[in-house]
């Protein structure tokens, strides 16, 4: 458990929430992109949608290396029995993240003849990433089944209706991060068109969410009971309440043509899910059986990484903060900045 | 029960995505520190081409670079997807090893990288030239990491075993394991040859085709000197770390030599080449020679090392494998310190930059240090089995239970999507290697890099095209 009286578990467990967090937020406007880039066929706009994230978009993944990292070393039983579970998924997502990368760059190094296979990879890969994560979150939330410390389920366990469901409906949310981010960062036509998706991709999600807000209590009653027990209504109460009022934040603000604010609440609603999540499964790490400090790695372990990680994190913070600020305004067509 | 076939497949799984993935860290490593060099000369001499090697070479760091990351996103992973049961029994040391790894590799990248790749306009001399440094160092401290972890895995220390899991008792004796030290030089040494081979061969490529100029000049030069003066310390580096795995790992060094059994008293030979058979527990057709193997592993005429038979069948490396990869990797140190001298002697005659035998020579040895580099740790790995974690945890009992069809689907996608993608990526660092080294306008790279918005992505560092082809005049 702790030195000291510190919990270093709950201490990282907080350290990968945030960092996954921070992905998912991040890497969503950027894959957003990916799934949008079919509903504009001009090149230049395409261009355009690329430019505005190309700056940042493999800094925002490295989260996702940090936390699998960060994962490895303070929970390792967490890492063992979660990766091999949802290998299949993984791997696809890993695959998807290939192809969104490459060609990321190449693309702009191509020749217009073969521009089209780089649009191609990215799309592919953007779809492929997302439902795969998609299919990790729900798998994940429809718990892994672990006997004497081994993933004790099947290898298609994720092949599942829910899962595959939270699946589409990342792409979803993802799609609506792109569309609220191409609001904040492009204008003209462009912009006009974002705004046109916004609305019912917004509507969209909001089934979704509606859909796994019902459909998980039905699958599990443990969460079911967590949910409707009388000390967290009042949590979960809240954050309906919130999400609500985020949702009608983003329509009000898109029919009044704002340009930030349709991103800001999108980011809420977002992150509203995500602390739904981390209290319906508090404190598992592994749901449904396994908590934090039964994952944990011995705290000499957690100790050691915690010390450079207090030391690294604000720093890198500080840096991703920076660069958005320096990328800050509207990307122009023909803004080549490469 | 468990499937060996899905043992294997998972064992090549592992092999391929980590052997592609190291060439670029390698190059990286060696990359990083040759900028520094670069970049530290021309302040030092204000010669201008060396300021000119430096774009050159950093257009090819950037593109190398962002192989790496690409690459390594897919290890980050793997130790947990396909090695479950070795995460959970070790992760609470090779995890924060790992860890530590990441964080430092996103320090480097966060900080220092954007300044190196991007700022040459933007930032002072004194600090550029720091932030290049800063780049070298970082790569050097992953290597320190990943070794680190590594090592443990072959000499492991520091720890106990407690509810049949390693639990960390001493990390400073988990980082410095007996092993580590060795290991760490040979492979940042390993690094720096192999990229002073393929610093050479483009050089020689440039020189071959009449693109004589004072920069490709210099590359070559540069590389000979390093292949001259590397490349003997990296086979006494070699040599010690052979007599630190004979001290620890002596069925490895019985497997490298072929050695099956120890005839009474007498010294060891040399077997030189042969076929180890593991099933007839024999070498066959083997080249032997006398005394040979106890004085270059004993350093004695008359010491015995230890023999394969003394060991029990299921504890014994595959010989037949790591035979093989130790001499194309001794071999090819060979030759590599073989292209150093020639080249001192070339210097000396004063033909090292029209001989055309020579410069083919030196052309052709482009991937030597990076095969090389390969069959070491094939020699190494492959010389661990049945080990993971050496002498606690079988190889067999560490993977995730997969099956054969979930782990060939996975390994299919595997080798299609790195030979499909980076090959296109290998591809455009020769063709800026093709370009060659161009004379550096410090107002005409305004346009490139001097910019309201600084992008801080590594393949951005260039805007050459992909596809039309660019040939040197």
């Amino acid at each position: 458990m702790g030195i000291q009286g510190i919990d270093l578990s709950l201490i990282w467990g907080v350290i990968i929430a945030f960092g996954v967090m921070m992905y998912v937020i991040m890497d969503g406007f950027d894959l957003g992109l990916g799934i949008l880039f079919p509903l504009i066929p001009d090149e230049r706009e395409r261009d355009v949608m690329m430019n505005t994230v190309a700056p940042v978009w493999d800094g925002n993944e490295t989260w996702l290396v940090l936390g699998g990292a960060a994962l490895y070393g303070a929970f390792p039983l967490a890492y063992s029995v979660i990766l091999e579970a949802l290998y299949l998924p993984l791997i696809l997502m890993l695959c998807g993240l290939i192809f969104r990368g490459v060609a990321f760059e190449f693309r702009f190094k191509a020749s217009p003849q073969k521009r089209h296979i780089w649009d191609l990879a990215f799309i592919g890969g953007s779809l492929l990433a997302t439902f795969a994560q998609g299919v990790v979150i729900g798998a994940y939330i429809a718990g892994i089944p672990v006997v004497d410390r081994q993933f004790a389920g099947g290898t298609l366990d994720w092949l599942a209706p829910f899962p595959l469901f939270c699946g589409v409906g990342l792409i979803v949310a993802y799609a609506l991060l792109g569309s609220t981010w191409l609001l904040v960062k492009t204008e003209g036509m462009l912009e006009s068109r974002m705004r046109l998706f916004t609305r019912p991709l917004a509507w969209l999600l909001l089934a979704v969410i509606g859909v796994i807000c019902i459909w998980t209590p039905i699958l599990h009653p443990d969460i079911a009971t967590r949910w409707f027990s009388h000390a967290h209504l009042v949590v979960f109460g809240g954050l309906a309440l919130l999400a609500a009022l985020a949702f009608f934040g983003l329509l009000s603000t898109l029919r009044r043509r704002h340009t930030h604010w349709p991103f800001v609440f999108t980011l809420a609603l977002v992150f509203l899910g995500y602390i739904g999540l981390a209290f319906s499964i508090w404190p598992n790490i592994v749901p449904p059986s396994i908590s934090l400090w039964a994952a944990a790695s011995p705290p000499t372990s957690q100790l050691f990484i915690l010390i450079g990680a207090l030391f690294i994190l604000p720093i890198i913070l500080m840096y991703t903060v920076w660069s958005y600020y320096v990328f800050r305004g509207k990307v122009r067509i023909g803004d080549g900045y490469h | 029960m468990f499937n060996l076939e899905a043992l294997d497949l998972a064992r090549i799984q592992f092999a391929f995505t980590v052997s592609f993935h190291i060439i670029f860290p390698a190059i990286t490593i060696g990359l990083a520190s040759f900028l520094a060099v670069l970049e530290g000369l021309w302040l030092k001499t204000h010669n201008d081409t060396y300021r000119d090697l430096y774009h050159f070479w950093s257009k090819i760091f950037a593109v190398n670079f962002g192989m790496g990351v690409v690459s390594g996103l897919v290890m980050a992973y793997e130790f947990g997807t396909n090695w479950s049961r070795f995460s959970d029994f070790a992760g609470s040391i090779t995890g924060p090893l790992l860890t530590y790894e990441v964080l430092t590799a996103f320090f480097l990248e966060a900080g220092f990288l954007g300044v190196m790749l991007f700022g040459w306009n933007r930032v002072g001399r004194g600090l550029h030239f720091f932030a290049t440094v800063m780049v070298a160092i970082g790569t050097l401290i992953s290597t320190f990491w990943i070794l680190a972890s590594n090592s443990w895995m072959q000499t492991p220390q520091g720890f106990q075993i407690v509810d049949g899991r390693v639990m960390p008792m001493d990390w400073l004796a988990i980082v410095f394991n007996p092993s580590f030290p060795y290991r760490l030089a040979h492979m940042a040494i390993a690094a720096f040859v192999a990229t002073a081979f393929f610093v050479g061969s483009s050089a020689a490529w440039h020189l071959l085709r009449g693109n004589d100029t004072r920069q490709v000049r210099k590359m070559l030069s540069m590389a000979l000197w390093m292949a001259l003066i590397v490349a003997p310390i990296q086979a006494v580096v070699g040599d010690a770390h052979g007599l630190n795995t004979l001290e620890h790992q002596p069925a490895k060094i019985a497997a490298i030599e072929g050695h099956w059994e120890n005839a009474d008293n007498g010294p060891t030979p040399l077997v030189l080449f042969g076929l180890p058979d593991m099933q007839a527990e024999k070498t066959r057709y083997a080249v032997e020679i006398p005394y040979l193997g106890s004085l270059i592993l004993t350093h004695s005429l008359d010491k015995q090392i230890p023999a394969l038979k003394s060991f029990a069948k299921e504890d014994r490396p595959n010989a037949t494998i790591i035979f093989w990869s130790f001499r194309v990797m001794a071999g090819l140190g060979m030759l590599m310190i073989l292209a150093g001298l020639l080249g001192l002697a070339l210097r000396r005659s004063g033909g090292l930059y029209r001989h055309r035998g020579f410069l083919r020579f030196v052309m052709w040895m482009g991937p030597s240090g990076l095969v090389a580099m390969l069959a070491g740790w094939i020699t190494t790995e492959v010389g661990r089995q049945p080990w993971v974690v050496y002498g606690l945890l079988r190889t067999a009992d560490a993977a995730s239970h997969h099956s054969v069809a979930q782990m060939s689907v996975s390994l299919a996608l595997f080798v299609v999507i790195y030979f499909s993608v980076f090959t296109v990526g290998i591809g455009y660092m020769m063709k800026l290697v093709r370009k060659g080294p161009q004379p550096h306008h410090e107002h005409a790279a305004g346009n490139t890099f001097g910019q309201v918005v600084t992008p801080r992505r590594p393949l951005s560092a260039d805007a050459e095209n992909l596809d039309t082809d660019a040939r040197v005049n």
